[in-house]
């Protein structure tokens, strides 16, 4: 089943042409990364994905939801991780949890919190203010929230962005987990290693535009290179 | 370009933005309307006020009365009987005058025989603000100097005359007419000074609920922007009108919370300056009712809501803390402008213009209600509700809206386009 439709999408800012007609798909329980410089639109497709931005032309489904006619519905069973989040700073991490766990299923609620305490691997901490917190710890926080509620479809925008290296790997490692247990997984990256590391499919983003798309290993046969960041460059120059 | 230079042009580019000088720009435009006010007020004071006289008495001390009074005032109206009483009260209402003068027949007889004579004044009071006591002021001014010209008069003749009558030769029996009711004992400047407990602590408390809960939201749209929360927020499985609805309900119980806390140190401080209300109101019946308390609770309540719907829509183009604190600047002016307007005059005196700008003003009318439901002008505190709620709900749904659409995290793609325009503008 098709997670994520976007067909032919167009998102403009004034007279600027952010993305100009995308069409992509990722199938259910997959990771999919979307791979570009910056200003490429990685992000400006990701918020739309997301419900924040509304469309200037083309469709966007979400299982089968129509983003423009039931994005009330999407809200339910997405999670959005923005590239420079960030959380209340005068709530502590577990109080930070608790809150986004209230705007879900109030059954789950204290098991969500626990999964977003056991991702975010704060130890004591999370019962600390959320303004004493590291940039890294701010991170892993955020990752909990976005990954506790157990949606269908994880909208994650350069999800170990800030991240030293040790910290990077356990947020990758526990976003294949995440995968693994059936969560869908549309990402941006400007990290190569971590697409070619995590992604099953992979769309090359330029200038509002996807130049190419495929399974990162056929793409790197194709374009006979060593890693994904040839291949971009390579599809760059093309 | 040398170091300093270079420091200087972009401080300047920095500092020059329409952030700094729009509020200079309209403290400036109201500092120059108070003036023209207080210009207003200057020249209402040099004018001679409008008076009636009837004059009952032939002796020569109701001569001196009457001749400053003629000398100093303007009379328009003039009689020698009692029954001409009302017929003047009228013309002197017609005419924007400030008082009808009663000398009795025998005021000249009672002074010669040692008793003070008695002056009795109707005096026609069109509003109770400060600023309508003005004409009033000037005229007890001059009953004091009747006074001395009498007490001249007295020492004049007779030398030995007893020192406390001679100081005071005459006495004042006050009634004041204030929008159709009788006032018998007071002068407008005790009613005003009764109504002065209200028309400062109240407008004061109105103006700080305002600001206070105003710049909460303000501050709190910011944050959620410079905070980056926002972005999270607007994904999760919650509508516009919550977020909305839930920001200003929060802000406004915090606001009500906070002018508890400022309300009781200002009664405490104006019990300390005297300016308590005391029980003589209640005596004049100068109080709300229960009922004029509710709906004065509702006119604030639908004012709050207004206020911080305003505040979340001004909130909606605050980037950060910092530009957060220059968008609570219109509300702060808007809070205050009908403040002192409530201060020092009554919404009923004001000009037309004046009135029309005080109304349209959201934060005026819990400010305007209380005096206004002493005096029974229900029309006026049921419209300005009635008004206030019809804002509150544009208001909302203006920024249930910019909450559906891109305006929140983008901002206008109209300014886009100019400022794209500009630019190449520029570059031709």
């Amino acid at each position: 089943m098709i997670a994520v439709e976007v067909k032919n999408l167009v998102k403009n800012y004034g007279s600027i042409e952010a993305v100009k007609g995308i069409s992509f798909n990722v199938n259910e329980g997959e990771i999919f990364g979307l791979i570009g410089p910056n200003g490429a639109g990685k992000t400006t497709v990701l918020r739309v994905v997301s419900t924040l931005l509304k469309i200037n032309s083309g469709s966007v489904k979400i299982l089968n939801y129509d983003m423009e006619k039931e994005a009330d519905k999407i809200r339910k069973i997405i999670s959005y991780l923005p590239e420079d989040a960030g959380a209340y700073k005068n709530l502590t991490g577990r109080a930070y949890l608790q809150f986004i766990a209230n705007f879900f299923d109030p059954k789950q609620k204290e098991q969500m919190v626990q999964k977003g305490i056991e991702i975010a691997e704060l130890g004591e901490r999370i019962d600390d203010r959320v303004d004493t917190y590291s940039k890294g710890m701010m991170r892993r926080l955020l990752v909990g929230r976005a990954l506790m509620i157990n949606p269908k479809l994880a909208i994650l925008d350069e999800p170990t962005s800030g991240l030293d290296v040790i910290n990077a790997q356990e947020i990758r490692k526990l976003i294949k987990n995440t995968a693994k247990k059936g969560t869908t997984v549309l990402l941006s990256s400007h990290n190569m290693l971590e697409v070619e590391y995590l992604c099953e499919r992979i769309a090359l983003i330029s200038d509002g535009r996807i130049l190419e798309e495929g399974e990162p290993k056929t793409l790197m046969d194709k374009y006979k290179a060593n890693n994904i960041e040839e291949v971009f460059m390579r599809v760059v120059q093309k | 370009m040398s170091g300093l230079g270079n420091i200087i042009k972009k401080e300047l580019k920095e500092l020059l933005t329409p952030a700094t000088f729009v509020p200079i720009i309209i403290v400036a435009l109201i500092f120059g309307t108070m003036g023209g006010s207080i210009q207003g007020i200057q020249e209402q004071a040099k004018e001679k006020p409008i008076i009636g006289v009837i004059n009952m008495d032939n002796g020569k001390l109701s001569y001196i009365t009457t001749n400053i009074l003629n000398t100093s005032t303007q009379v328009i109206f003039n009689s020698s009987y009692i029954s001409d009483k009302q017929n003047g009260v009228d013309a002197l209402k017609q005419k924007n005058g400030v008082a009808l003068i009663i000398i009795p027949e025998n005021f000249t007889k009672q002074i010669l025989n040692g008793q003070q004579g008695q002056i009795e004044i109707y005096w026609i009071m069109k509003g109770s603000g400060l600023m309508d006591i003005i004409s009033s002021s000037i005229f007890q001014s001059l009953i004091a100097y009747i006074n001395t010209n009498i007490s001249e008069e007295l020492i004049q003749a007779n030398s030995s005359i007893n020192a406390s009558f001679v100081l005071n030769p005459t006495q004042k029996i006050e009634t004041t007419y204030l929008k159709d009711r009788e006032f018998k004992g007071l002068s407008p400047d005790a009613i005003a000074s009764m109504l002065s407990s209200q028309s400062i602590l109240i407008p004061i408390v109105i103006m700080m609920i305002i600001i206070m809960a105003g710049s909460i939201v303000i501050t709190s749209m910011a944050l959620e922007k410079e905070n980056k929360t926002l972005e999270t927020l607007l994904t999760l499985p919650v509508n516009r009108t919550s977020i909305v609805t839930g920001k200003i309900v929060a802000a406004a119980i915090i606001g009500l919370l906070l002018s508890v806390i400022y309300m009781a140190g200002m009664s405490f401080y104006f019990q300390g300056l005297g300016m308590s209300s005391g029980t003589n109101i209640a005596q004049y019946g100068l109080t709300p009712t229960f009922q004029d308390y509710i709906i004065i609770g509702i006119s604030l309540f639908v004012t709050l809501i207004a206020g911080l719907a305003l505040c979340m829509l001004i909130g909606t183009f605050a980037k950060s803390y910092k530009s957060a604190q220059t968008l609570t600047f219109p509300i702060t002016m808007l809070a205050l402008i009908p403040m002192f307007i409530t201060m020092f005059a009554d919404y009923d005196t004001l000009p037309f213009a004046l009135k029309i700008f005080t109304f349209a003003i959201p934060f005026s009318h819990p400010m305007i209600a209380p005096r206004a439901l002493i005096f029974h002008d229900y029309i006026t505190v049921i419209g300005g509700i009635v008004y206030v709620l019809i804002f509150a709900i544009i208001t909302i749904s203006i920024v249930v809206w910019i909450f559906k659409t891109d305006r929140l995290l983008v901002g206008s793609t109209r300014m886009k386009k100019l400022k794209g325009q500009l630019s190449k503008f520029k570059k031709f």
